[in-house]
């Protein structure tokens, strides 16, 4: 079965329709990667799937919590959306660590809140986190005394903390200074490696020729085509695809 | 200038202060917890309240606190509500300190990047647990400047509750003049013990935000 279903799912800023109809259906440990010029829809896709953007139409399923866009507030919703998102990572571009937690704390919050995970308990998963992506012996500094690929990575540990079954990924390394942006995809691999199930959306197209299972192109609001990385950036069949390409390269 | 003047009214006018302190002191926790709530209400646009939080600190704003003070103490026992003078003070101070701590409260919480709401949120927080663990513990930080001139503020504004006869500092000064005709003098003095005091608390103050800034050290 599939590890996420969305159908049909719209967004609609004002007047703007930003999301027009996307049916997507991912499989577990696939890595797809989303790509496509700039205000085509991409970081609202993603932020929908996580309800930090309120869908206005449409169904979005991850693992078994399924909720349908309408924006009704009550409380079971709320809370099918909170354990939607407690089985979903999401990296953002800015990394939004905790600037007043250091790293291991920063990491830590998530087992402690929404797990109710011991503190001492907290620490070692915490540590041993940090270590995987690199930062073993970063755990006290904070995010301040970080470099943005540190601190991004430290971001991707503290999603990782709440053992997701899925990952989010909305552009990771366009903040970073190009020498930093290596470390950073590295550890995204070693998770495709692990079967992580992720959506990436990303222009670092050697990356997504390494990783992705499947390349999604993406233009206001629908998605143009898709295929395998060979088919979208060997063989794209639409003109749209096309000329996007030929910018990015 | 006569030193035993000093040195005779000095005792009264330290029990003074120990009211002074206990005014501002108690304002100040009861104008912490209304201008926290209210800053809440009126981020959360919580129905009913926020038109009441609202019109409340524009209220406050908008008029002298010397005005505040007699509607409370002279105004309120015409419908019933008779305070003494101590309470009325302590009720006007706090309601007062309350509406611009609101401001700042809510300022501060607004000030801290959306992204770190967004974070929380992405991980199945509540919106509660959000606020408690991830952002009020940095909005503080940026308040903590304009709490702490709040507060001066505050100690300031225990004087002006003199003219509803609670023998506070400067009510006391006057009360010693009136017996020693001294006013230079004695006023001096008030005006001594009130500097020690703010300078003080501006210390305590300032050490507690360079601690709680230290996370923004590089
Ligand atoms: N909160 C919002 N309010 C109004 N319009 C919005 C909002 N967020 C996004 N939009 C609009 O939705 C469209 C898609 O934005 P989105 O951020 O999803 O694009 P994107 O593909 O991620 O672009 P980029 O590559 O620049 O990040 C844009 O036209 C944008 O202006
Ligand atoms: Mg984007």
């Amino acid at each position: 079965m599939s590890i996420i279903q969305v159908k049909n799912l719209k967004k609609t800023f004002g007047t703007n329709e930003v999301l027009q109809g996307i049916d997507l259906t991912i499989a577990k440990s696939e890595v797809v990667v989303i790509m496509g010029p700039s205000g085509s829809g991409k970081s609202t896709l993603l932020r929908c799937l996580n309800f930090l953007e309120e869908p206005t139409e449409g169904t979005i399923r991850i693992g078994e919590f399924q909720v349908d866009a309408g924006g009704n507030k009550n409380r079971k919703r709320k809370k099918e959306i909170r354990e939607l998102r407690k089985i979903t990572g999401f990296v953002f571009q800015s990394f939004n660590l905790f600037p007043h937690k250091t790293a291991i704390e920063n990491v830590m919050e998530g087992p402690i809140i929404i797990h109710g995970t011991k503190v001492e308990e907290a620490r070692i998963l915490a540590k041993a986190l940090l270590t995987k992506v690199g930062l073993g012996d970063r755990c006290d500094y904070y995010p301040a005394q970080l470099s943005g690929g540190q601190q991004q990575r430290v971001a991707i540990a503290r999603s990782l903390a709440l053992n997701p079954m899925v990952m989010l990924y909305d552009e990771p390394t366009s903040a970073l200074d190009p020498e930093l942006v290596k470390e950073v995809l590295q550890v995204i691999k070693d998770l495709a490696r692990e079967g992580m199930t992720m959506i990436i959306v990303t222009h670092e197209m050697n990356f997504a020729k390494d990783v992705a299972d499947r390349v999604i192109f993406m233009d206001k609001g629908v998605i143009v085509e898709q295929g395998t990385s060979e088919e979208i950036f060997l063989n794209p069949k639409e003109d749209r695809t096309r000329q996007f390409l030929s910018i990015v390269e | 200038m006569d030193v035993t003047i000093i040195i005779d009214s000095l005792p009264s006018l330290l029990k003074a202060t120990l009211m002074t302190i206990l005014l501002a002191a108690i304002s100040i926790v009861i104008a912490l917890i209304i201008g926290f709530f209210t800053a809440i209400v009126r981020i959360l646009k919580v129905k009913i309240l926020n038109g009441i939080a609202t019109t409340y600190v524009s209220i406050i704003r908008g008029t002298p606190l010397l005005v505040q003070i007699f509607v409370i103490y002279y105004g309120l026992p015409q419908i019933g509500i008779s305070l003494d003078p101590i309470s009325s003070g302590v009720v006007a101070l706090s309601l007062n300190a309350g509406a611009y701590l609101s401001e700042s409260f809510r300022a501060s919480i607004l000030a801290v990047d959306n992204g770190q709401m967004e974070a929380s949120l992405s991980m199945g927080m509540t919106y509660s647990q959000a606020l408690r663990r991830i952002i009020l513990p940095q909005s503080l930080r940026i308040a903590i400047p304009t709490l702490s001139n709040t507060f001066i503020v505050l100690i300031k504004d225990t004087s002006l509750v003199s003219v509803i006869t609670v023998t506070e500092l400067l009510q006391m000064s006057s009360l010693i003049i009136a017996k020693t005709f001294e006013p230079l003098t004695i006023y001096l003095l008030a005006a001594a013990i009130y500097w020690v005091l703010i300078t003080f608390f501006t210390t305590i103050l300032d050490k507690l935000e360079v601690r709680s800034s230290k996370y923004l050290v590089r």
